[in-house]
């Protein structure tokens, strides 16, 4: 335990310390909601309508930007090879990197999504909505981006073969997501959509790590 | 003959050299008539008229786009856990082939749509399922080519293709688990099969036929890919030495 938070840790300081990690996802997220309004024009209704796709599609490629550095970093300078021979167990690493990678930008995601939800016109009745499907929704994108990360490690051009193997397995993460608050945006229960957002997130807890932990063995060979 | 012994490449060979002419035979025959059975034929739909000869190919490819993912999700399972060599080319060969029918069947699909509900293409579950799909075959032939060393692109690819495998009976149950445009199951349904007999027994046809033009594939494919890795030693050896 002690050395999952150490991992945990170390990893977060890595971050802050390579120059604001998190402000670096968190303005990217902020810059990519910004330019729908300048694309599809400031109508309030039209933003309002698609306010709740957005979010999560900003979300989603905010999540993408940082992830093909979740093992590389280590892979090049070799403390992969350490991680995996310490006595951790390589599943609980991942999830301990994972964890991390949450922080550093899912959490912050969640934070200040309500604020461009206003901006973006949406139901103030579906704030709340929107930051628990957040923060319900985005563990997962780490979870699963692990997997590709693992898998793309030590790869040529490893970024864009990421986001092609990482972005299908995203999309339920964004449906649900963005139905939840769609439903209370509307006035329906969101419930359904955040116990399947919850579903996800708990399948994708165990056997994610799993199969990036057998990904990573494999880059360490 | 169990698993093990399919390992050795030549054994496997041999038995490839068995299949392939009656794999490629019945391929003609099976789809031959069923597409004369069906595009000729079988009665017109009393509410789609002909257009419902589309089903003929559409179905088919659709069920071949999931069987050969499964396929694949066995066969990168069976590798990865018995280190069994021609599994893994098995799956690789299977990508590309089932690729090509998801992007038939997706296509098929379209043109179905068009004069049916009146437009190219709908978002809904089914049809979304399967174009997730044919973005997790593309990854996974990706996935393949961004190694230089064969065994480590095959165990790569092996885990997406299982990771993948969760996508397989979203696509066959969001018919059930969300309201579609698309039609639900009505061949393999618990109360037999929905479809008369006389579009049934061409679509079975062209079904079988599909499956063992598969084979075929799979046959040539593993072969090529066996006699090119063979190549690729010799090629390394020579430089070695």
């Amino acid at each position: 335990m002690t050395a999952f938070v150490a991992l945990v840790r170390r990893d977060l300081a890595l971050a802050f310390a390579q120059g604001g990690a998190a402000t670096l996802a968190v303005s990217f997220f902020v810059l990519v909601v910004l330019l729908f309004p300048l694309g599809v024009g400031p109508e309030g209704a039209v933003l309002a309508r698609i306010a709740a796709g957005v979010l999560w599609v900003a979300a989603l490629l905010a999540a993408l930007l940082s992830l093909d550095r979740l093992f590389q970093a280590d892979y090049e300078d070799g403390s992969l090879d350490l991680l995996l021979l310490a006595p951790l167990p390589t599943p609980l690493m991942v999830l301990a990197k994972c964890l991390a990678h949450w922080l550093v930008t899912g959490l912050p995601l969640a934070v200040v999504s309500p604020v461009l939800a206003v901006l973006l016109q949406l139901e103030v009745s579906a704030l709340p909505t929107l930051v628990l499907a957040m923060l319900l929704g985005t563990p997962t994108l780490s979870l699963i981006g692990g997997i590709g990360a693992a898998l793309t490690v030590g790869v040529r051009r490893g970024g864009v073969l990421l986001s092609l193997l990482v972005l299908p397995l995203f999309i339920p993460a964004l449906i649900f997501g963005a139905a939840a608050v769609e439903a209370a945006a509307t006035g329906l229960s969101p419930l359904p959509h955040l116990l399947i957002l919850a579903a996800l997130l708990l399948a994708a807890l165990p056997l994610a790590p799993l199969a990036a932990a057998a990904a990573l063995r494999l880059a360490a060979e | 003959m169990n698993l093990h012994a399919l390992a050795n490449p030549t054994r496997f060979l041999r038995l490839c050299a068995a299949i392939l002419p009656w794999s490629a035979g019945l391929t003609v025959l099976l789809i031959g008539a069923g597409l004369v059975w069906g595009l000729l034929f079988s009665p017109p739909d009393y509410q789609q008229g002909h257009s419902v000869r589309i089903m003929y190919v559409h179905v088919p490819a659709a069920w071949m786009a999931m069987f050969v993912y499964s396929v694949m999700a066995v066969a990168s399972a069976t590798a990865l856990i018995w280190k069994h060599p021609v599994a893994d080319l098995v799956a690789k060969a299977s990508a590309p082939v089932g690729a090509a029918f998801t992007l038939l069947c997706l296509v098929t699909g379209s043109l179905w749509g068009q004069p049916m509900w009146g437009t190219w293409w709908v978002w809904d579950a089914r049809l979304t399922s399967v174009l997730i799909l044919f973005f997790i075959y593309l990854g996974y032939i990706a996935l393949w080519e961004a190694f230089d060393d064969p065994a480590k692109a095959g165990r790569a690819a092996a885990i997406l293709a299982i990771v993948g495998a969760v996508n397989v009976p979203i696509i066959k149950f969001s018919v059930d688990w969300w309201n579609t445009l698309h039609q639900p199951a009505s061949v393999l349904t618990m109360q037999g099969p929905k479809v008369a007999a006389a579009m049934l027994w061409p679509l079975l046809l062209m079904g079988l036929g599909f499956t063992t033009y598969y084979v075929t594939l799979l046959c040539l494919r593993v072969r090529a890919e066996i006699l090119g890795r063979r190549a690729r030693q010799l090629r390394l050896l020579a430089q070695a030495g």
